[in-house]
C-alpha cells in the first residue's frame, strides 16, 4: 500500500481537484470532529485527574498508619512509651513517632477551633507509623498490643483508602471506555459520511476507472479529504475543550474529584495527541470505505 | 495485442456474442459494425477489459484478462485509448483539464507533458476551448475532446464507440480524418459504427478491414461494402 498517513499530509497534488467540493458535507464532517475531540478533552481530563487522585489517595495513606491510644491521664505516658516500644522491635516499621500535644491540638483545630483548651479534654495520643516497603503484620502487632498496651487501636488506613483506591480506578477506566467510544463512533461518523461521498462520486470513480486510475489514487483522493478535516475538525474541538478545562474552577489544596478535573504538567501533552489521532481513525476508516466501495465497482 | 479466443459473453440469459475468434495486429484498422443491440459496444467493452469473457478467453498485451487484478486492468487502459460513445468526462474540470486526465491520474502531467496538451488541443481543433466545460460544449466538439484524451497517453490502440453517433456529416469526416492520421503514426484503430457512408470514405483512405456482428457471431464483412 503506497498510500500512508503522512503523504496524505504533504502532498498536495492534482488528486483533490478530481472529487467535486462538497461544501456542506465537508462541514458537517468537520463539525462531528470538533464534537468529538471536544468530548474527548474532558474524558480524557477526567481519567487523568481520577487516575492522579488514586495515586494520590494511595501515596499518602499507603505504608502510613496511626496507633491511638485512649488511657487515663496519667496511664498515658507509660502506655506511649509501652507502644512505642512494641513499634520499634515490629519488624516492617521504620519510624514510629508520637505526636506533640501541639500536632495534635492543630490536627483537631479544623472541627473544634482554635480557641478550645484541648488540655482539659481527654484527646487520646496519637502514634504516626511509617511502614518498610515490605510493610508489617497487622493482626500480630495488633495482638502484642493488646497484651501489652491495653488502650491502643492500630489504624492501618487500609480500610479507608482500598474503597477510594478502587472507585477513582473505575472512574478512570469509564473515562477510558469512553474514549475509546467517542474514537470509535468518530470512526463511524467517518465511514458513514465517506460511504455518502463515494456513493455521490460513483460517476467521477468510474470514469476515472475507464481512463486508468488505479484504486490507491482514487481512494486517496477521498482519503486526503476526510483526513485533513477530520485533523483540522478534532483540533479546533481540542483547542475549545481545553480552553473550557481552563475555565473550570481552580482545584483547593484538598482537591475534590470535581475541582481537581483538569491537566497538570506533562498531562497538557495528551490532549495536542488528539487531533493526530483523530487523522489517523478518519485515515483508516475512509480507506477501508473507499477500497471497499471501490472493489466492488468494475 | 487484442486477442479473442473462442470467446463468449452472455447477459443474464441469453448469450449475446459466441464463439468470437480474432487476433487485432498493431497497425491494423478495423471497423466493427452491426445493427443497433448486436453487441458492439459490449465487445469493446471486452476488448478494454471492462467486461469479462463469460467463456473462452480475451489476451490484452499477452495477458488473460481473467487473471489481471484491478491494478493490472487500471495499468492496462493506460496503453487502450477509448473513445466512449457517451464520452464520460468529469464536468466540473475544465475540457483541458479532462483531456489531459489520464496523465494526472498515471502522475505523468509534467511540464513537458503541458505543451504537448496543448498541441494535442490544437490538433483537434480546440485550441480555443480549452478553459471550457463540458456540458458547454457540442456534441462534435465533446467527440473531438474524448478523442483528444483517448490519445494524449499515447496508447497502442485506440477504441472508439460511435464517435460520429451525435455529429453531422462534416464533422464525422473530420474525425474520421484525425482517426485516419492516428493510425498513420502506428496505431491500432477499432471504431464501432453503423455509419456506412463513414466506412467507405474510410476504405478510399486507408487500409481498414470491416468486421461484423450478426447472429451472436464476429464476421469479417466482405469489399462489397
Amino acid at each position: 500500500m503506497k498510500l500512508n498517513l503522512t503523504s496524505i499530509l504533504v502532498r498536495d497534488t492534482q488528486a483533490d481537484r478530481i472529487v467535486p467540493p462538497t461544501g456542506f458535507t465537508a462541514r458537517l464532517t468537520l463539525i462531528a470532529a470538533a464534537a468529538m475531540a471536544f468530548l474527548t478533552v474532558f474524558a480524557l481530563a477526567l481519567s487523568l485527574a481520577s487516575g492522579r487522585l488514586a495515586a494520590r489517595w494511595g501515596g499518602e495513606l499507603a505504608q502510613s498508619s496511626t496507633l491511638r491510644i485512649s488511657a487515663p491521664a496519667e496511664q498515658m505516658a507509660a502506655q506511649t512509651a509501652a507502644a512505642l516500644r512494641v513499634l520499634d522491635t515490629t519488624p516492617g516499621i521504620s519510624l514510629a513517632r508520637a505526636l506533640s500535644a501541639e500536632e495534635q491540638a492543630k490536627l483537631l483545630e479544623p472541627w473544634f477551633g482554635p480557641d478550645l483548651p484541648l488540655e482539659t479534654l481527654p484527646v487520646p495520643q496519637l502514634i504516626e507509623i511509617a511502614e518498610t516497603a515490605e510493610g508489617y503484620d497487622a493482626a500480630g502487632l495488633r495482638l502484642r498490643l493488646q497484651t501489652e498496651v491495653p488502650g491502643a487501636v492500630l489504624d492501618d488506613h487500609g480500610r479507608w483508602r482500598r474503597p477510594l483506591e478502587r472507585a477513582a480506578a473505575r472512574l478512570r477506566l469509564l473515562g477510558w471506555a469512553s474514549i475509546l467510544l467517542i474514537g470509535a463512533t468518530m470512526a463511524i461518523m467517518i465511514t458513514l459520511a465517506a460511504n455518502a461521498a463515494l456513493a455521490a462520486n460513483a460517476q467521477v470513480i468510474s470514469v476515472l476507472r475507464l481512463i486508468g486510475a488505479q484504486d490507491d489514487y482514487i481512494a486517496e483522493a477521498f482519503v486526503r479529504r476526510f483526513t485533513v478535516r477530520a485533523l483540522s475538525g478534532a483540533a479546533a474541538g481540542t483547542v475549545l475543550g481545553c480552553g473550557a478545562v481552563l475555565l473550570l474552577p481552580a482545584a483547593q489544596a484538598e482537591g475534590g474529584i470535581l475541582t481537581g478535573l483538569g491537566f497538570q504538567g506533562v498531562a497538557w501533552l495528551c490532549p495536542v495527541l488528539i487531533p493526530p489521532i483523530a487523522a489517523a481513525v478518519a485515515f483508516v476508516a475512509t480507506r477501508g470505505a473507499a477500497h471497499r466501495t471501490l472493489s466492488e465497482l468494475s | 495485442m487484442i486477442e479473442f479466443e473462442n470467446t463468449a459473453y452472455s447477459y443474464g440469459g441469453g448469450e449475446l456474442l459466441s464463439d468470437i475468434s480474432l487476433k487485432l495486429s498493431p497497425g491494423s484498422f478495423h471497423f466493427l459494425t452491426g445493427p443497433s443491440g448486436a453487441g458492439k459496444t459490449t465487445f469493446l467493452k471486452l476488448c478494454y477489459g471492462a467486461l469479462h469473457p463469460t467463456a473462452g478467453h480475451v489476451r490484452l498485451f499477452d495477458q488473460d484478462v481473467r487473471g489481471m487484478n484491478r491494478d493490472d486492468l487500471a495499468m492496462m487502459r493506460r496503453r487502450v485509448g477509448v473513445v466512449h460513445q457517451d464520452c464520460q468526462f468529469l464536468n466540473h474540470l475544465p475540457v483541458a483539464d479532462n483531456v489531459a486526465l489520464p496523465l494526472t491520474v498515471s502522475g505523468r502531467d509534467n511540464l513537458d507533458q503541458v505543451s504537448n496538451l496543448k498541441e494535442l488541443m490544437n490538433w483537434v481543433g480546440l485550441g480555443n476551448r480549452a478553459s471550457a466545460f463540458p456540458p458547454e460544449l457540442s456534441g462534435g466538439e465533446r467527440q473531438r475532446a474524448a478523442l483528444a484524451r483517448a490519445v494524449i497517453m499515447s496508447p497502442d490502440v485506440v477504441l472508439a464507440d460511435e464517435p460520429t453517433g451525435n455529429v453531422d456529416w462534416e464533422m464525422s469526416q473530420r474525425l474520421l480524418q484525425l482517426l485516419i492520421e492516428l493510425n498513420k503514426m502506428g496505431k491500432t484503430i477499432m471504431i464501432a459504427t453503423h455509419d456506412m457512408n463513414l466506412i467507405r470514405t474510410a476504405k478510399s483512405k486507408v487500409q481498414a478491414r470491416v468486421l461484423r456482428i450478426s447472429n451472436r457471431r464476429l464476421q469479417l464483412a466482405g469489399a462489397d461494402l
